[in-house]
């Protein structure tokens, strides 16, 4: 188990991300000033104001947050209760009509720890469109299987490995873990240890030497 | 005492031939098996066992004893007795069928006047062993292939019933010795005479012996092994016993029928005399290669074995030799006859392997209309086609009109494939797809 | 939601024969579910009213260990998710990362990351047809498979000393230079290849059972596979031409001439021909490939210690199985904050449940076979 365990990770900054954050110097071996960084510079997240982010202003005004530009990927923060409207109008009228991914990331520091995030792609255009969503620990996130019957087993997982509940999904049970595990994996809080020391802990009496 | 010697006197010979059955018939179903094995790996270019004896030539012995000395487990749910007495009943259903199978002009246990019914309602009884067993075994995969079983074999009775009914009317007994001479005494194996007859016999006994491309009761990749599944260590095998003597009986019935049983190829042609060479030769072929094979062996033991099995080769090559010679005219066609009959059946039973490697596996529905829609109507077609032509060849005296039995026969059989090529058309036509989706 | 995994089937529809439906299980050791899928069939006689995989026997926790790792140490890692295509998955994760760093590998790895992907394909698509027919009832042509499959492995490992699980790509680009007969091989195989094609087809294209086993089994329309999110082979056999090789090409497949086959009626045969006429495809962006293989480095200059700049990229590409993407975001640190896998296998099993209604179980595994799953790469 490398030193840098999840939880003492620092949270990246919301995004957009401002700069990097401190890294822990545990991790780092000792010849990384070396390396120096890549030589071309990776572009900037740059805000994005083309004519698809103002189709999707005037139509739902201030449900979009922010957009940006991340390594050349449009990415639009929207409100979460919109969340489904938002879709709709995606799938119909701009014809993102395969939602490929939906995921989420953990910020625990932050305010509203959850980013869930759906990852469009349009066959008639040929383009992706990244739409985040920001949500709290207890506040459920609207179901979009109504939308997208992809959304189904993917909602799972993400309720699975993050315990993030999608309202209205009508069957949300762990998916790839079994129904008594305790804990949601992949928030990142939840030490890889914290099953193992208590399952000795419980069957062997003894406290895990780990 | 003599009384009692007198009285078994007749019942003999019947009685050495029914213990060779019983004790060979395991040995070569093994050996049937081995041979399956290597014309599998023959077909999809690899070599089959080589480890167990030269060529994996002890291979059978040692999937016996394995099968022998395995634990016996019977499920806890099971339905103990029935478990226990269902590979039984399928067992003794197949080995008694061929207590009336001429394997030879004299090699037969008993020449029964109702042969053929007998063999075929006995064979039938196999099922209650399948569908017992799969019952008793209290798992749904079990049952599922025991059902199956079940029905795809009382579907497939009838056809291949029917089938047999076309050499019958040809033959005119239903005792399998005179089915046979009646053949030779024809100068023709059944086969030419009722084609269509023998390939519905074909199909119908393959998806009676539940073999490939209709082997649903256990396949694998749906029902895990059908009703076999909860079987296993000498139960399981005595299932699989039941299987490869099924196999050898439908062969059988199929040689006796329509191949000419016991009969050299052209029986009754002189110029083709020189075709009783063919089994010693074939010994002689046989042990060559297996003397050719035994320096290149790897161990000591296995270069003694190839050689005891060139050697045996040998043997029998000599003995099948000697028998040609004018002094013991008597003992040619018992000797040859029995060697004739396995290799017919042989053939046949590697046509079975044949397909079952290069062929998929039907689905249920489809083995079921194939067999009610076009196996059933074309051998019932056949049997009228068949009586007609024999009523076509019947002299005028007798109310026929005295044509050649080759052309009747060519109309008859001209007029089954006609229907049986309506039925196909017919059959495209209705087959629409599954309704997919929800 | 307490007690779904035994008992509760969502949406069951009611049937005729109503209570008379038996549940069967099959898997997850069962012959035909391609490792450990579990499937859950609600059986009327023996066709499929409803079924549910219950997956998740091969977690391993993926995403959680690569934010434990390097971005160099994880990359051995999704070789293990769909560990019959191993250099697909390296590719996205390597191409992702090099996206993330805005760093680009060099022409001459590109193409020969090209070739070997290509390579990679058509021995999945091998491995699935082998089973897939062996799935059917048809034993010869899994032997005919894995023996052209052997040659592809062996051309592996004497490029990367491994087989299986190769790692052969480095983020930035190749650890290893190409072996000297690297071309020669390879254009002998696809020379080998094309007739080997022409075998399996004649076993199987026109076999009449083989039709019977899969016209019309498995139906998606081109509108349920887009909502359900299919991609890869089982998109294109319902008609959607559609292929991350041609519609945003990565490593070298810009320069090569090929099509992208697709289907009309999202059935089991058209799935298997698309397969079929795929293996084909790639052996032509095989030869092309070989061609011109160019000069050059085969690493760029990205350092030895990777810490990409904060943000996140998404990358994806054409896995034999269908859209393998990486969702990668970055602190900045030596380790990845979170890589999101989007597998090809857990999203296209998802559309199993629509196919197998109404069918038969003898369909059931048909079905399972043609949506060529890898449930290492389901559970992750």
């Amino acid at each position: 188990m490398p030193p840098a365990g999840g939880e003492t990770k620092p949270a990246a900054p919301a995004a957009p991300p401002a700069a990097a954050p401190p890294k822990p110097a545990a991790a780092v071996p000792p010849k990384a000033p070396a390396a120096g960084p890549p030589k071309e510079a990776p572009p900037k997240p740059e805000p994005l104001d083309n004519e698809l982010v103002k189709r999707y202003r005037s139509r739902f005004g201030n449900a979009i947050r922010e957009a940006w530009l991340d390594r050349k990927q449009a990415i639009l923060v929207v409100d979460r209760g919109q969340l489904v409207e938002i879709a709709k109008y995606s799938r119909d009228e701009e014809k993102f009509d395969m939602l490929t991914d939906l995921t989420a990331v953990d910020w625990p520091k932050r305010e509203k720890r959850f980013d869930i995030i759906l990852n469009l792609y349009s066959f008639v255009k040929n383009e992706r469109l990244r739409l985040k969503v920001h949500a709290g620990e207890n506040e459920p996130v609207p179901s979009v299987t109504g939308v997208w019957g992809v959304a189904n087993w993917l909602e799972r997982e993400a309720f699975d490995m993050f315990g993030i509940h999608f309202e209205g999904h009508p069957n949300l049970t762990r998916i790839l873990l079994p129904e008594e595990w305790q804990g949601h994996p992949l928030r990142k809080d939840y030490d890889i240890l914290t099953q193992d020391t208590a399952w000795v802990r419980e069957n062997l009496g003894i406290e895990s030497g780990q | 005492m003599n009384a009692l010697i007198e009285f078994f006197r007749p019942h003999l010979l019947p009685l050495l031939y029914a213990l060779v059955i019983v004790a060979v018939l395991p040995l070569i179903v093994g050996y049937i098996v081995l041979v399956e094995r290597k014309v599998m790996a023959d077909m999809q270019a690899r070599l089959g066992p080589m480890r167990v004896g030269p060529h994996g030539l002890l291979q059978p012995i040692a999937d016996a004893v394995k099968l022998l000395i395995k634990e016996d487990i019977i499920p806890e749910n099971a339905d103990k007795m029935l478990f226990w007495a269902a590979p039984l009943i399928s067992v003794t259903a197949a080995l008694l069928a061929l207590a009336a199978m001429p394997i030879g002009p004299k090699f037969q246990i008993a020449d029964l006047n109702i042969g053929l019914l007998f063999i075929l309602g006995i064979s039938s009884m196999g099922i209650f062993g399948i569908v017992l067993g799969g019952w008793a075994s209290n798992s749904h995969y079990s049952l599922l292939g025991a059902l199956r079983s079940a029905a795809q074999l009382v579907s497939y009775e009838t056809a291949a019933g029917m089938a047999l009914i076309s050499g019958l009317l040809l033959a005119g007994t239903l005792s399998m010795h005179r089915i046979v001479e009646i053949q030779a005494g024809a100068g023709v194996w059944f086969m030419f005479l009722a084609p269509v007859g023998f390939f519905i016999y074909l199909v119908a006994s393959i998806a009676e012996t539940n073999r490939a491309p209709f082997d649903l009761p256990e396949a694998e990749s749906e029902l895990v092994a059908g009703y076999m599944t909860e079987y296993s260590g000498f139960r399981w095998s005595l299932y699989f016993l039941a299987e490869y003597v099924n196999m050898i009986v439908v062969g059988s019935i199929a040689t006796t029928i329509f191949l000419g049983g016991w009969l050299r190829p052209f029986p009754n042609v002189n110029a083709l005399n020189f075709l009783d060479a063919f089994p010693p030769l074939l010994m002689l072929v046989l042990a060559g290669y297996c003397f050719y094979r035994t320096p290149k062996q790897p161990v000591k033991v296995q270069k003694g074995f190839l050689a005891a099995v060139g050697l045996l080769c040998l043997a029998l090559a000599g003995v099948l030799g000697v028998v040609l010679a004018p002094a013991a005219a008597a003992f040619k066609t018992p000797v040859h006859g029995t060697f004739w009959f396995l290799l017919k059946v042989f053939l046949y039973l590697y046509v079975f392997m044949w397909l079952r490697f290069t062929l998929p596996r039907y689905r249920f529905d489809q083995l079921m209309k194939l067999g009610w829609h076009f196996m059933l109507p074309v051998a019932i077609v056949n049997v009228m086609a068949i009586a007609v032509a024999l009523v076509l060849h019947r002299p005028r005296e007798a109310g026929g009109l005295d044509w050649g039995l080759g052309a009747s026969l060519l109309v008859s059989n001209a007029g089954t494939l006609i229907v049986a090529a309506y039925l196909a058309a017919v059959g495209q036509r209705r087959a629409s797809p599954v309704v997919g989706g929800a | 939601m307490a007690d779904t995994r035994t008992t509760s089937f969502p949406n069951v529809e009611t049937t005729v024969l109503g209570a008379d439906e038996i549940v069967i299980n099959m898997g997850p050791q069962h012959p035909s579910t391609h490792g450990v899928l579990r499937v859950k069939l609600k059986l009327d006689g023996e066709k499929v009213v409803n079924s549910e995989c219950v997956i998740g026997y091969l977690h391993r926790g993926v995403e959680k260990i690569a934010e434990h790792r390097s971005y160099q140490q994880f990359a051995p890692y999704v070789d293990r998710m769909d560990y019959v295509a191993a250099v697909s998955n390296g590719l996205g994760y390597c191409e992702a990362v090099e996206k993330l760093l805005g760093a680009e590998a060099p022409p001459r790895a590109r193409v020969i990351r090209t070739i070997l992907t290509e390579l990679q394909r058509i021995a999945s698509h091998l491995l699935w047809l082998g089973t897939h027919a062996l799935d059917i009832g048809a034993l010869t042509p899994l032997f005919y498979c894995f023996r052209e499959r052997e040659e592809i492995l062996k051309i592996f490992e004497k490029y990367c000393g491994a087989r299986l699980t190769t790692h052969a790509f480095r983020i930035g680009g190749l650890q290893y230079e190409a072996y000297d007969e690297l071309e020669k091989d390879v254009e002998r195989f696809c020379k080998d290849f094309e007739h080997k094609i022409a075998e399996y087809e004649d076993l199987l294209t026109q076999n009449r059972i083989w039709l019977g086993r899969t016209k019309g089994i498995g139906v998606l329309t081109a509108q349920q596979a887009i909502d359900l999110g299919v991609t890869g082979p089982v998109l294109r056999a319902s008609g959607v031409k559609w292929d991350i090789r041609k519609a945003m090409p990565y490593a070298a497949y810009d320069q090569y001439k090929f099509e992208i086959p697709t289907g009309r009626n999202g059935d089991t045969y058209d799935r298997y021909l698309v397969r079929v006429e795929e293996m084909r495809q790639s052996r032509l962006i095989c030869l092309q490939a070989i061609q011109n293989i160019p000069a050059g480095p085969i690493m760029a200059r990205i350092g030895k210690v990777l810490k990409p700049p904060v943000g996140e990229v998404y990358h994806s590409i054409e896995a034999p199985k269908g859209e393998l993407g990486y969702y990668i975001v970055s602190d900045a640190t030596i380790q990845p904050y979170r890589v999101r896998i989007r597998p090809p296998s857990f999203v296209n099993l998802q559309a199993f449940d629509t196919m197998v209604r109404g069918h038969l179980v003898a369909d059931v595994v048909a079905i399972i076979g043609t949506i060529d799953i890898v449930l290492g790469e389901v559970d992750r």
